[in-house]
């Protein structure tokens, strides 16, 4: 490496980690560098090749479950039984007398087979989405870019519509996982806010849309739909989640 | 939160504590998990420690200032991963950042790309880097972690992070590029 760019800078410049002034410096000399035109070719298609071979391992369900029994978290997700339902409950309750915090209701949404999805862990999945770099694996507010890009991913297709013109643009998908299944993240803007509408299939039969619940800023309402079970998430209005469920429906 | 333990142990951590650690910490166990396993190049061994990690951290959580949760998990799996390499493969940690064992091969990006697509290939050559080498490919690549979070994560500076993120995807792709290399791997 003779080219005193071709070093740290190069890398911090792909992984967008230099400063505005920095970033155009090493552009203009890109233009005119065929060491480091070659060199950051490499590393992107690097970055590419890593990125393609998904090689993210993610955490067994027995792992979560054994972790969740050794702090006596009490996990929803451990069991649909009434019994963790119950244990839920207590815990709920020993929190709320803790706390003092008023909560009227811990739902606790049933889907496929015993597992089943608490609140908690759809508001974990949307507060983890906000990170940087984890809303959207495709991003793009194309229907027919999101839909496709879901196809051999997940064993079933979720429903993926545009509503910019109703006022909730599409952002993009993602992979998440809620109750130990996978799940797909349809994400949706709503102003400067971020909505994301978990989709997973059911074998239960159609609900309205539930009225809202509420927990810690953000809300979220819940419905099931031609086979589909729905949770849309955020910080915005209870009225806004409505509205989008509204058009999930129609 | 309003905790008034008397102890150390995760035993006096009260509910609300715990719903905290599993609102704040448990969402990342996915990170962990991940970590744990490049790290020690197996699966059995990285559900080991991450168990023990999560534990620890569960322990420690009283001294989680209510910064970056994920950061703050993945330096508690980090260094038990390391304490478990020290105990059980030390040798692995003796290989450090040897940087000319190998003559440079420029990396045609075209080659790349083909031995990318093979994700057995790919991931036997991430594990033929050094473990110092390899958790900066992983925080950065797979955990999306920022130069300032894998700073944090590793307890090195920033500008150390850069260098060997450099240096660690100049080695990848020679691995890549060079397979007949890597049946050695902990000589590399």
């Amino acid at each position: 490496m003779s080219c005193d760019f071709s070093g740290t800078i190069l890398h911090a410049y792909l992984d967008g980690e230099l400063d505005a002034v920095r970033a155009a410096e090493f552009e203009r000399h890109l233009e005119t560098c065929r060491e480091c035109t070659a060199t950051l070719g490499a590393a992107e298609s690097l970055r590419s090749s890593l990125q393609r071979a998904q090689l993210y391992e993610t955490a067994p369900p027995e792992l979560r479950k054994k972790i969740r029994t050794e702090l006596k978290i009490s996990a929803a997700s451990t069991g649909g039984s009434s019994v963790a339902a119950w244990r839920w409950l207590a815990a709920a309750a020993a929190i709320l007398l803790v706390t003092g915090v008023a909560w009227f209701a811990v739902p606790h949404f049933r889907s496929m087979g015993p597992e089943s999805v608490t609140s908690a862990e759809v508001i974990d999945a949307h507060i983890r989405s906000l990170q940087a770099g984890h809303l959207t694996d495709v991003a793009s507010t194309d229907q027919h870019t999101v839909k496709p890009w879901f196809d051999g991913k997940l064993d079933f297709i979720p429903p993926v519509h545009d509503f910019t013109d109703e006022g909730f643009p599409l952002i993009g998908g993602r992979l998440d996982v809620l109750g130990e299944r996978n799940v797909a993240a349809l994400v949706y803007g709503r102003r400067k806010h971020f909505i994301n509408v978990f989709v997973w299939p059911t074998k239960d039969s159609d609900t309205p849309i539930h009225p809202p619940g509420s927990r810690q800023g953000y809300q979220w309402v819940h419905w099931r739909h031609q086979g589909m079970e729905f949770c849309a998430v955020s910080d915005v209005s209870a009225q806004d989640l409505h509205e989008l469920a509204q058009l999930f429906l129609q | 939160m309003s905790t008034t333990g008397q102890g150390k142990g995760w035993d006096v951590l009260d509910s609300q504590d715990r719903a905290r650690f599993e609102q704040l910490v448990l969402p990342h166990l996915d990170a962990a998990f991940n970590l744990s396993r490049w790290l020690l190049r197996n699966r059995s061994d990285a559900e080991d420690v991450a168990q023990e990690a999560l534990l620890r951290a569960f322990r420690f959580f009283r001294g989680f200032n209510g910064g970056d949760a994920r950061a703050w998990l993945l330096q508690i799996v980090r260094n038990t991963c390391y304490t478990w390499l020290e105990k059980n493969r030390q040798v692995e940690l003796m290989t450090e950042f040897d940087e000319d064992l190998h003559q440079q091969s420029a990396a045609n990006p075209e080659t790349l790309a083909i031995a990318g697509d093979d994700r057995e290939r790919l991931a036997r050559a991430l594990e033929t880097l050094p473990v110092r080498f390899r958790e900066v490919i992983i925080l950065r690549e797979l955990e999306g972690c920022s130069y300032k979070e894998i700073a944090s994560i590793t307890s090195v500076p920033i500008g150390t992070v850069m260098s060997a993120l450099a240096r660690a995807r100049q080695r990848l792709q020679r691995a890549l590029t060079q397979p007949a290399q890597q049946e050695a791997p902990h000589e590399l």
